[in-house]
């Protein structure tokens, strides 16, 4: 995906990518975030590591407007966007990917890219059925081609293997020309070679390209992110450079100590 | 076409099993033997058939076909079932009535039909629009119960209003007018009226249906959360689809009207709104040519169960029973309608699906 030198500067350019400042959400009297305040810088990639009912997913919806905090702001490049709708984040260059995937069942792959494409550009109300030589169509194709999923171009989409869906996941935050991306467990269920795959993918993202990664599997998220942000009971607990939180006694106490001894 | 590009059709080297959605929505050869067997049969059916049949069987097949369609389209492309459209299809033929000519003339301004048909198409689609905003934030169950709240409340605001709507009695005498030196309502010019824009609306949301709108109608259907994560604004769009919807029942509403010559608000009322429901049910929500087949069952059904009763001896006023005892017997066999009914014999049969292209043995190598 070729991407012009105007979009490069505008990332790159002033301001943080993500910016929250004392994020709250409560869902009744459950506090699921606390003060969340964290800084992502553009083209960074960072890790958010935690137990399951750390916050972690929720911190996206949050970030994504599935809900809207209780309190505090929500900075994206630079502009509040806390009481956004989802659909105007989206458009201002973030992207996100479920834990679950959610796709369109009913459709083909390449419906599913398509809409993917469309969703962040204009003619969203078109009548007119896009022809062969539509630009759209044809970025679709190529980021199809990116995630190996050209040979299930016509298959539906409720009928891919489980692989094969973890992948489209992945293209559809991919689609249009993606900020600022949100990953919640891209790995999850899937092979040691699918897992190989998808660190490659990561790996090989442009540079301007930001995301939020969030894994269980400390071996992924160490490769794929330069820092490293530890949740807890809905608080950051700690925030550094992996090697640093990899060898902070007291996360390995609380995350790393049972399972990976 | 790069088909030398593509190793898979390079490969089977001779016959080029081109994908359906290759070939441009136009190119004749993808339209299936049946449905020019079909599009023949109906296009010649006035040399056979009798005015009864045109008029009584087709003409009002083909309409609630239409106003079934306009659901059809909300429910199986936007998974919303709205069982106001009948009520649409009502507020056209009510405007047609009002702002046209009818026999109440204390209330009919009598204006001509080139500009009371715009009128009532475009205060059918706000009406359609206003109800389809009040039910998009719903899902489920919770749209029928809004839309058929709206239906019940026209029909009763319908039937309680003398001054625009002449309440119980409602208009007669609203007919289709001469032109071209044509009268409309003799029955074969009538029966091509009707075929001409129920081909159209069923052309225009088979089309629609691969267009972005149409694909992101369908997205919604299946994900609206996912939608909204990839930029579209849900809400806009289902209300949109409203919109598009309202345009096929109003136009369906004015045939309807021209058919029956009059509109009481019994045609608008819950009993009709069903009625439609059971239609594109029993059709197929699936494809847009099972409100048709839906249509022309329920007519049937209509038109001769009385006759089928009487001559078993039974009460002729209990057709309503064999149409719901119909209704049960086929979500029963197939909770896809006719369509669905007919697709499963074709996989048991091998062939190619006719409508999607796709293999008849696809669902079994997948599973």
């Amino acid at each position: 995906m070729a991407v012009s030198v105007a979009q490069r500067l505008s990332a790159t350019g002033t301001g943080n990518a993500l910016e929250l400042r004392g994020v709250s959400r409560l869902f009744g009297a459950l506090a699921a975030l606390t003060d969340i305040t964290m800084t992502v810088r553009p083209g960074e990639r960072r890790a958010v590591l935690g137990s399951n009912g750390a916050g972690k997913t929720t911190l996206f919806n949050c970030i994504t407007g599935d809900f809207l905090p209780s309190s505090g702001t929500i900075r994206l490049f630079g502009e509040d966007v806390t009481h956004f709708p989802v659909h105007e984040r989206i458009r201002r260059g973030l992207r996100r990917t479920y834990q679950i995937s959610l796709l369109f069942g009913g459709l083909s792959v390449l419906d599913n890219i398509y809409l993917a494409c469309r969703g962040v550009s204009r003619g969203r109300f078109s009548l007119i059925r896009p022809r062969r030589n539509d630009a759209l169509m044809h970025s679709a194709e190529n980021l199809m081609e990116a995630v190996h999923l050209t040979e299930a171009r016509d298959t539906k989409v409720g009928e891919l293997s489980y692989g094969q869906q973890r992948q489209l996941e992945i293209a559809l935050a991919l689609a249009g020309a993606p900020r600022f991306i949100l990953f919640d467990e891209p790995a999850a269920g899937l092979s040691p070679t699918e897992r190989r795959e998808l660190i490659e993918i990561l790996v090989n993202l442009p540079s301007h390209m930001g995301y939020i990664i969030i894994e269980h599997d400390m071996d992924v998220a160490l490769r794929v992110a330069e820092s490293v942000t530890m949740m807890h009971n809905g608080a950051i607990f700690k925030e550094g450079r992996p090697e640093e939180i990899e060898e902070d006694p007291e996360v390995q106490e609380l995350y790393l100590g049972g399972g990976h001894g | 076409m790069a088909v030398a590009e593509n190793p898979d059709n390079a490969a089977s080297a001779g016959i080029v099993s081109v994908p359906a959605t290759d070939l441009p929505w136009w190119d004749i050869s993808r339209i299936p033997a049946a449905y020019w067997v079909v599009g023949v049969i109906l296009v010649i059916l006035p040399a056979f058939s009798s005015n009864f049949v045109l008029f009584q069987i087709f003409g009002w097949s083909l309409i609630l076909g239409m106003i079934a369609l306009s659901l059809m389209f909300l429910a199986g492309y936007g998974g919303m079932v709205s069982l106001v459209q009948m009520t649409v299809a009502g507020v056209a033929a009510y405007m047609m009535a009002i702002f046209g000519t009818s026999a109440i003339d204390t209330i009919s301004v009598g204006w001509s039909w080139w500009i009371t048909i715009p009128i009532a198409i475009i205060i059918a689609m706000i009406f359609g629009t206003v109800s389809g905003a009040l039910a998009v934030r719903t899902e489920g169950i919770y749209t029928i119960m809004i839309t058929l709240a709206i239906a019940a409340a026209f029909f009763y605001f319908a039937r309680q209003n003398y001054v625009l709507f002449n309440g119980f009695s409602g208009f007669n005498q609203v007919l289709p007018p001469h032109v071209f030196g044509v009268d409309w309502r003799a029955p074969v010019p009538f029966y091509y009226l009707t075929l001409f824009w129920a081909a159209l609306a069923y052309l225009a949301v088979l089309y629609v249906s691969r267009s972005p709108f149409g694909l992101a109608l369908q997205g919604i259907r299946d994900n609206p959360r996912r939608m909204a994560a990839l930029g579209f604004n849900v809400t806009a769009h289902r209300v949109a689809a409203y919109t598009f919807a309202s345009f096929i029942a109003a136009v369906g509403g004015i045939l309807l009207v021209w058919l029956n010559g009059q509109i009481s608000p019994g045609a608008v009322s819950v009993g009709p709104a069903i009625d439609i429901l059971v239609i594109a049910v029993v059709g197929g929500i699936r494809h847009p040519v099972g409100p048709f087949i839906g249509a022309i069952i329920y007519v049937i059904l209509r038109t001769f169960a009385l006759d089928i009763l009487v001559s078993l001896g039974l009460a002729g006023e209990r057709f309503q029973l064999l149409i719901g005892i119909g209704f049960l017997a086929i979500v029963f066999w197939s909770s896809d309608g006719v369509l669905g009914l007919w697709e499963r014999w074709r996989q048991r049969a091998g062939r190619r699906d006719p409508l999607t292209g796709e293999a008849a043995g696809s669902s079994g190598e997948g599973g």
